[in-house]
């Protein structure tokens, strides 16, 4: 039966997988931001530029489909998020936006910058960008300062419904520990993710033995950031919702009580915590064995997808107040029934898109990429 | 709250619509070029001509820088509907969102999927693989024009949406009249029809520069062909969707129809304005002062145009906005009815939260049909006076009038490159292919000039008579705006000027020496 909470706990659970993906994907920004660490050549650093370019799209496009599908299914939170954490926001589309043209511009005469200042905006885009994204999301958990009043429509000269609490926008994250440890997990992530996809693509013995080492670097700290928060959230006092009337308010273990109560969600966040560490160790244990990424990435995905649906299932508020009612649900945030089934026949398209980006990548990836392969390309960055 | 920022509106607008144009001058390239290399990747799988590949592969290059930069450009339009107009976010987030969601899942992705094929398959996949793969980027592109465009037609023109007083906002109730809305499918074809004329224009410039430089002469005979045959045609279906356009502003939005014609005092045989100078003394739309200095009209043309019959009357500013005319619904409504109007909604709807708190049955059902009643008028209570509703005429007039003369001007154009083209005799007409090079410019000029009347032309109105710009706004302050909006401009500024170095760099290197 297709009610209207099914629709809305079905739209959670896309956002939840788009999330999910979204930090698979930033191992291109994993990638961005070790081009001048992991590289020590000219020839090495472009290699890796042509690696990491032929899947920037794909991480883009993901972001935007993460905003367009938030947009659509819980409006609310555009409105509010946005528009209340706007300098996070804005500095995280900055990050995004110096990304977009530094692969295409980079070996393209003329570019005014030249490529070092491109490989720069990479660079950003890779520190700043993942971090960020990280503490946007943490805040999912430890809440935000903002009120939503929908009266306020009626007040013609100030009918802003969505006010944040203070003049930091957004910024007041960054005082917040908890925060930055997930900021700091999620940048370690993608170096991780970043440097398991450079062992997997490149026939480069030099890059590859390197990113080897680089694994520890990166795997290590990711692995004590990531503990340090889910530890701490799930020993924190999490935004409940009361089902019949709708308040919200704080109650201890929240996240933890969460996880037990959805045996399912419990067992997919262990299972992509296992895909994440299996893929890293079996890459440390095993000289030959390249397909890390793809544990780990999977891993990454079912991980990430199952915490976000912890913040927004059993009545759990998924962007919480600390003007607690103001707190946003996937109920009171939520499109309309109508629109979310319109939406929801609009993702049965999902799975064609899978399909296709699939056989692309099967018909591009059948050899790993050289230094022979890139100069040889006339489109190569 | 407090009050907002007097000028917060201002700024959000300047940033907003300084997004879009730097936006816009990218886009309509990707859509029309797209189409052309697709044509001529088409032509080299058919024939076996190494020519057209090469063609096909120069192009492609410049796609790619182009598109590169419209991405930038673009994923910040998207995130500013929610940092800039949070409360348009949620006020018709049910409705806008969906648009931008399919947009992302349906076109984004088969972008970011085959140009990745487009660009490095060439020895990766089959021809016949790689030549599907252009023209699906082509379709990705087109497919999200559609429905960035099906939403903002819905602005121009809301349909498909009932106001739930419970939610506090719009929802949508028919998708299909939405995206099927007749705004939106004009607007949709009118729009990419200009990115498709604008890259005739700009092949053809191009491929004039070599004529006349004597340099890569087959490969620029090619394009110009092509490119001509393309503007040519795309520039007739324009006049044809401008027309379309127009009708719709006059039935759907007749203050921006007023504005495009400079027609404050409405009339029966309007005629239309060929040539004009608006009388910069005209200060108030109400003053007697003749709102032009001088004029060239075309007897009857507007009526026959905006209303398809040659006595019907058109209504000017001062009708609009004093009312009492006849229209297809009844009798116009002054302002100062509509904004009583809009006021008593936008009162019954805060008497009936309150009824909904008291648990005051009767209160509800009576104030929720005082507000069905007037909503129809909903947004003109948060409008103080007449003249907010009167959109810049200068710049409305003039965009509109330039415009649509460059639109005749590119027909003739065009007309004159395959005349000479066809006679084996364009390399020999020095004249006109400078004319073509010196034209580029104006393909820009004329999109940009579209959506000036487009989007200057329905101020005050985030979605037409629902919503004001001062309704729509997030509660930031407008000097955070102001950072935010010099930094974009900078940055944009910058991303432009290497863009262009780079595209006239590879312009020079030409197919054969490109990179």
């Amino acid at each position: 039966m297709i009610t209207y909470s099914f629709l809305q706990h079905y739209w959670w659970f896309l956002i939840s997988l788009l999330g999910g993906l979204l930090a698979f994907l930033l191992f291109v920004q994993g990638g961005q931001s070790m081009l001048f660490s992991l590289s020590k050549t000219e020839d090495e650093r472009r290699l890796l530029v042509n690696t990491l370019g032929r899947k920037w799209e794909y991480t883009f496009t993901t972001l935007v489909t993460f905003g367009g599908a938030f947009f659509a299914s819980f409006p609310l939170f555009y409105s509010t998020s946005f528009g209340g954490a706007y300098w996070v926001w804005m500095i995280i589309l900055f990050c995004f936006i110096i990304q977009a043209v530094s692969y295409e511009f980079q070996s393209k005469p003329g570019n005014v910058f030249g490529a070092t200042t491109y490989r720069v905006f990479l660079f950003i885009n890779g520190l700043l960008g993942t971090f960020l994204i990280g503490v946007a999301i943490a805040t999912f958990f430890t809440g935000s300062d903002f009120i939503v009043n929908k009266g306020n429509i009626t007040q013609q000269l100030a009918p802003v419904i969505s006010s944040w609490g203070n003049e930091w926008h957004g910024l007041e994250a960054l005082l917040n520990v908890r925060n930055l440890t997930l900021g700091l997990a999620v940048f370690f992530l993608a170096r991780s993710l970043a440097v398991l996809f450079f062992i997997n693509r490149l026939n480069h013995p030099v890059l590859e033995a390197r990113s080897r080492k680089h694994l520890w670097y990166n795997a290590i700290p990711f692995v004590v950031f990531f503990l340090i928060f889910v530890i701490w959230t799930m020993f924190s006092e999490g935004y409940a919702v009361n089902a019949s009337t709708g308040m919200v308010s704080l109650e201890k273990y929240k996240y933890f009580t969460n996880l037990l109560e959805m045996p399912v969600i419990l067992g997919l966040f262990l299972l992509g915590v296992v895909g994440v560490l299996a893929g890293v160790v079996a890459t440390w244990l095993f000289p030959a064995f390249k397909s890390g990424i793809w544990f780990s990435g999977i891993g990454t995905v079912v991980t990430v997808c199952s915490m976000l649906l912890i913040t927004g299932y059993n009545n759990t508020s998924f962007y919480p107040s600390t003007h607690l009612q103001s707190s946003l649900t996937i109920f009171n945030a939520s499109s309309s029934e109508f629109t979310l089934k319109a939406m929801s026949l609009v993702s049965l398209f999902i799975p064609v898109v899978l399909i296709y980006i699939f056989i692309a990548w099967r018909a591009m990836e059948k050899k790993r990429i050289d230094l022979e392969d890139v100069n040889g390309d006339e489109h190569a960055y | 709250m407090s009050l907002l920022d007097a000028t917060l509106v201002d700024w959000s607008r300047a940033q907003f619509a300084m997004t879009a144009m730097y936006h816009w001058l990218f886009v309509p390239l990707t859509l029309g070029l797209g189409v052309i290399m697709s044509v001529m990747e088409t032509l080299y799988v058919r024939t076996g001509n190494e020519e057209w590949k090469k063609a096909a592969q120069f192009w492609m290059t410049l796609f790619g820088i182009n598109f590169a930069i419209g991405v930038a450009t673009g994923i910040i339009l998207e995130f500013e509907f929610g940092t800039n107009w949070s409360n348009y976010s949620w006020f018709v987030g049910d409705i806008f969102g969906a648009p931008l969601a399919i947009e992302a899942i349906l076109a984004f992705f088969m972008e970011a999927t085959f140009i990745s094929i487009m660009f490095f398959g060439w020895k990766k996949v089959s021809k016949r693989f790689h030549l599907a793969a252009t023209w699906l980027t082509v379709l990705g592109a087109t497919i999200s024009a559609l429905w960035i465009l099906v939403a903002n037609a819905w602005m121009q023109y809301p349909v498909g949406m009932e106001f739930n007083p419970n939610t506090v906002r719009n929802e949508m109730v028919d998708f299909w009249s939405i995206l099927l809305s007749p705004v939106a499918l004009n607007k949709f074809f009118h729009t990419v029809l200009s990115g498709w004329v604008l890259s005739g224009l700009f092949v053809t410039g191009v491929s004039a520069w070599y004529l006349l430089k004597k340099r890569q002469l087959n490969f620029a005979l090619k394009s110009m062909k092509v490119a001509a045959v393309f503007g040519l045609i795309s520039t007739l279906l324009i006049a044809y969707t401008g027309d379309g356009s127009a009708y719709n502003v006059s039935q759907r939005q007749p203050m921006k129809l007023a504005a495009m014609e400079g027609l404050y005092q409405g009339k029966t045989n309007a005629g239309l304005v060929a040539i004009g100078v608006l009388n910069p003394a005209k200060k108030a739309y109400n003053d007697a002062t003749d709102p032009f200095l001088f004029k060239i009209q075309i007897p009857s043309m507007l009526s026959l145009l905006s209303q398809r019959d040659i006595n019907a009357f058109v209504p000017g500013i001062s009708n609009i906005l004093d009312g009492g005319y006849q229209t297809k619904q009844g009798v116009a409504l002054s302002f100062l009815e509509k904004q009583a109007r809009g006021r008593a909604a936008i009162q019954s709807l805060a008497l009936y939260q309150k009824a909904v708190t008291a648990k005051d049955t009767t209160g509800e059902r009576m104030y929720k049909a005082q507000l069905k009643e007037n909503y129809p008028q909903f947004g003109y209570g948060y409008i103080d006076k007449a003249e907010t509703m009167i959109p810049s005429v200068p710049t409305v007039f003039y965009s509109f009038h330039l415009m649509v003369i460059l639109g005749f001007y590119f027909i003739v154009l065009f007309a004159l490159v395959l005349y000479f083209v066809n006679r084996k005799q364009i390399q020999k007409t020095n004249w006109l292919l400078w004319i073509c090079l010196l034209s580029i410019p104006l393909g820009y000029v004329a999109g940009e000039l579209g959506w000036v009347v487009a989007e200057v032309g329905r101020q005050p109105w985030a979605i037409q008579d629902v919503l004001p710009l001062n309704a729509a706004i997030s509660n930031i302050s407008s000097d955070s705006v102001r950072i935010t909006f010099f930094l974009f401009l900078f940055l944009f500024s910058a991303l432009l000027l290497a863009e262009v170095r780079i595209m006239l760099k590879q312009i020079k290197k030409g197919p054969e020496g490109e990179k």
